[in-house]
């Protein structure tokens, strides 16, 4: 199996951060970037397996990102993040095509088992 | 009715005084009623009683004045057509004529036909001794110069005397009328008249047994009999009045102490005066009647009005105090939601701004787990473990608090289904069982066999039904605690839920806060969100909630739910 890509968008550094370097000690290839312009770049220049996206950040919106990404990539699973409590994002986002949602913060087993699923479709 | 109690207990304001406020508005109000409706009417009662009195007094009066005049008239006519009478016999016989006793004799026999009260007829010659007479005395050859009849005749050519006994000592008053003969002598023909007729014409006014009427002549000597003031030439005991031709009328006392009402009239012709006397009592009979009749009629009025202002006063203040309790119920009602509305905003934002350090946090410290778990044993590994465990699981219960916060403020939204309250009761048990046999609490199910499915949320349902059993199992004691859990079909749209405990609890104080957010009495664990977050989702439901509790004898918390969205009959 060869090792999965994953790309991590959130404004929140210090989290993609230290959550990157735990996806790694799980063999996983991690990429992060900070905004949604860089996010939508970074999917066309070194497409991942899956997009990890935050949805609540400053400029460019999370909901938009994913707009965007689905409309080039449709077969690409997205997987959102939303801030605890908020299902409606979660749920708007679904319709929007996003492969499921999690809430922060995150149990990291259950997100290693929605990649792994999102993975297998 | 219950219910009510116990609402009025959880809304009552702190001030005691309010029932004692009603009374005073009861009392206020039936005073001034009373006074607006009872100071006309009482007015009305005086000003009708004068009006009436002085209606009745003169009527009275008028009647007596009408009377008065029209005896006058017949006395005045009777004396009149006498005196005409005679007046033709001396005018329409020669003096030889009326000398001759046949002739006076015929002449007295029609007169006495034709007109009543004759008693005799005279002739009396130049000299003043009558030389004829016809009647039942023996009065021929009388002389009556010194007759004061006899002078007054020469001066104004006829006279009618006052009434008198004369020469036959009998009362009666004489008619005379001068006539001269050829030669230029003065003769003249008198008649006596029986006043007998007076008092036929006294009789034909038709008078009251108390009442009185005779005339007098200008001395104030009764001329025909009275009642009450003296026999036929006796002196009045009453003063004569001011001179009147006109029927007048004074009230007095009479010289017996009797109030009376005296009418009087001077005759013009005659020198009679026609008294006609009326008790006052007599003719105040009928007021008094009246004025009895006016005072039930006043007393039933006050009766009934004092009826209604008590019935209609009980009404209005009842009513008023249930507008206000009413209203402070709406009152406290918005209060509480403006609270938790705006508590709920705060507590969103809190939850959202906590959540991102968070999951920074979170991460971290997972990271350093990770890191520590793939490296080589240290000297403090187990303990850094141990620490990041309890860091990860810190940030977990702070994860569930944000949790409770937002669910608490976001109000979720809702999503009906038809659902079996007792199933949703049974699989909320399932989570609780363990802890209730761990502390030996015994939990009693009291479930209605064929209650109707309702329409609501079942998360929403299950977060209360969660609350209410896990805050009943707060408050009971290990080993000895009961927890009795109960559904019922209140009525075809209302279901009732109630979780009854046997533990300790509450104060009046902490019942009346009890569904406020951020309110508890679990010093150090609670969040005093769950019986607001409850209170929040069964008033989103459509329902109602109620407790009821007593310190050291338990807690009853009853919930109402609607059988359809809507539909719920609230209080029973």
């Amino acid at each position: 199996m060869t090792t999965m890509k994953v790309l991590l968008i959130d404004d929140e550094q210090e989290f993609t951060g230290a959550l990157a370097e735990r996806l790694e000690l799980r063999d996983y290839t991690v990429q992060t970037v900070d905004n949604g312009e860089d996010g939508l770049s970074a999917v066309e220049n070194n497409p991942p397996h899956i997009v990890v996206l935050d949805l609540k950040m400053p400029g460019l919106s999370g909901i938009e990102v994913l707009k965007r990404i689905k409309s080039r990539h449709p077969d690409l699973p997205v997987l959102l993040l939303t801030g605890y409590g908020s299902t409606e994002d979660g749920i708007k986002g679904m319709q929007h095509g996003a492969f499921d949602y999690m809430m922060k913060p995150l149990n990291i087993d259950e997100l290693i088992a929605k990649l792994q699923e999102a993975a297998g479709k | 009715m219950r219910i009510f109690y116990i609402a009025q207990r959880l809304f009552t304001l702190p001030d005691q005084v309010s029932e004692d406020r009603y009374v005073k508005l009861r009392r206020n109000m039936a005073v001034l009623m009373f006074l607006v409706t009872l100071i006309p009417l009482t007015i009305m009662l005086f000003i009708n009683y004068h009006q009436y009195q002085s209606a009745i007094r003169n009527e009275t009066i008028n009647q007596l004045r009408v009377l008065e005049n029209k005896t006058k008239h017949s006395f005045e006519l009777f004396l009149q057509e006498r005196l005409s009478a005679v007046k033709y016999i001396a005018n329409a016989y020669s003096v030889d004529q009326l000398s001759q006793e046949d002739e006076l004799k015929n002449i007295f026999y029609t007169i006495q036909q034709n007109f009543s009260g004759f008693v005799d007829l005279g002739v009396i010659n130049p000299e003043g001794v009558q030389v004829k007479y016809v009647g039942p005395y023996d009065l021929e050859g009388k002389d009556y110069t010194g007759m004061p009849s006899y002078q007054e005749v020469h001066i104004k050519g006829s006279y009618i005397s006052d009434v008198f006994l004369g020469y036959r000592k009998f009362p009666h008053l004489v008619v005379a009328v001068e006539r001269k003969d050829p030669s230029g002598q003065n003769w003249v023909v008198r008649a006596s008249i029986d006043i007998g007729t007076f008092n036929d014409i006294i009789a034909s006014m038709s008078l009251e047994a108390d009442s009185d009427a005779f005339l007098l002549n200008r001395e104030g000597i009764i001329q025909t009999p009275s009642k009450f003031y003296g026999g036929v030439l006796d002196k009045c005991p009453i003063d004569l009045p001011p001179k009147t031709f006109q029927p007048a009328v004074i009230e007095m006392t009479d010289p017996q102490g009797r109030e009376i009402f005296l009418s009087y009239v001077y005759f013009s012709k005659q020198e009679f005066v026609l008294f006609l006397v009326k008790e006052c009592s007599l003719l105040l009979r009928s007021w008094y009647a009246l004025k009895g009749q006016m005072l039930v009629v006043f007393g039933l009025s006050v009766i009934l009005i004092a009826f209604i202002i008590f019935r209609l006063t009980g009404v209005l203040v009842r009513r008023i105090k249930h507008a206000d309790e009413r209203r402070e119920l709406a009152f406290r009602e918005l209060e509480h939601s403006q609270k938790l509305s705006s508590i709920g905003q705060m507590a969103a934002g809190v939850a959202h701004e906590i959540n991102n350090p968070l999951a920074i946090i979170n991460e971290k410290a997972g990271l350093m787990q990770d890191v520590l778990e793939r490296t080589d044993d240290f000297k403090h590994k187990e303990k850094f473990l141990g620490l990041v465990a309890s860091i990860i699981r810190s940030v977990e219960r702070a994860r569930g608090i944000t949790y409770r916060l937002l669910g608490f403020a976001r109000r979720l939204e809702t999503n009906y289904e038809v659902l079996d309250v007792n199933e949703i009761l049974h699989e909320v048990l399932g989570f609780l069982e363990k802890e209730a046999e761990d502390r030996n609490v015994d939990i009693e199910l009291d479930l209605a066999q064929n209650l109707p499915k309702v329409h609501s949320d079942q998360g929403q349902l299950e977060q209360v039904f969660l609350n209410l059993i896990s805050n009943a199992l707060s408050a009971v004691q290990d080993g000895e605690g009961r927890i009795h859990i109960r559904s019922w079909e209140i009525n075809e749209n209302t279901l009732g839920v109630s979780v009854d405990d046997n533990g300790c609890g509450m104060t009046n104080e902490t019942l009346r806060h009890i569904f406020e957010p951020f309110f508890t009495t679990k010093k150090g664990y609670g969040t005093g969100l769950g019986l607001s977050i409850t209170y929040g989702i069964i008033k989103k439901l459509g329902g109602d909630i109620k407790v009821a509790s007593k310190e050291g004898v338990g807690s009853t918390f009853t919930i109402y739910l609607p059988v359809k969205t809507g539909s719920a009959e609230g209080t029973v």
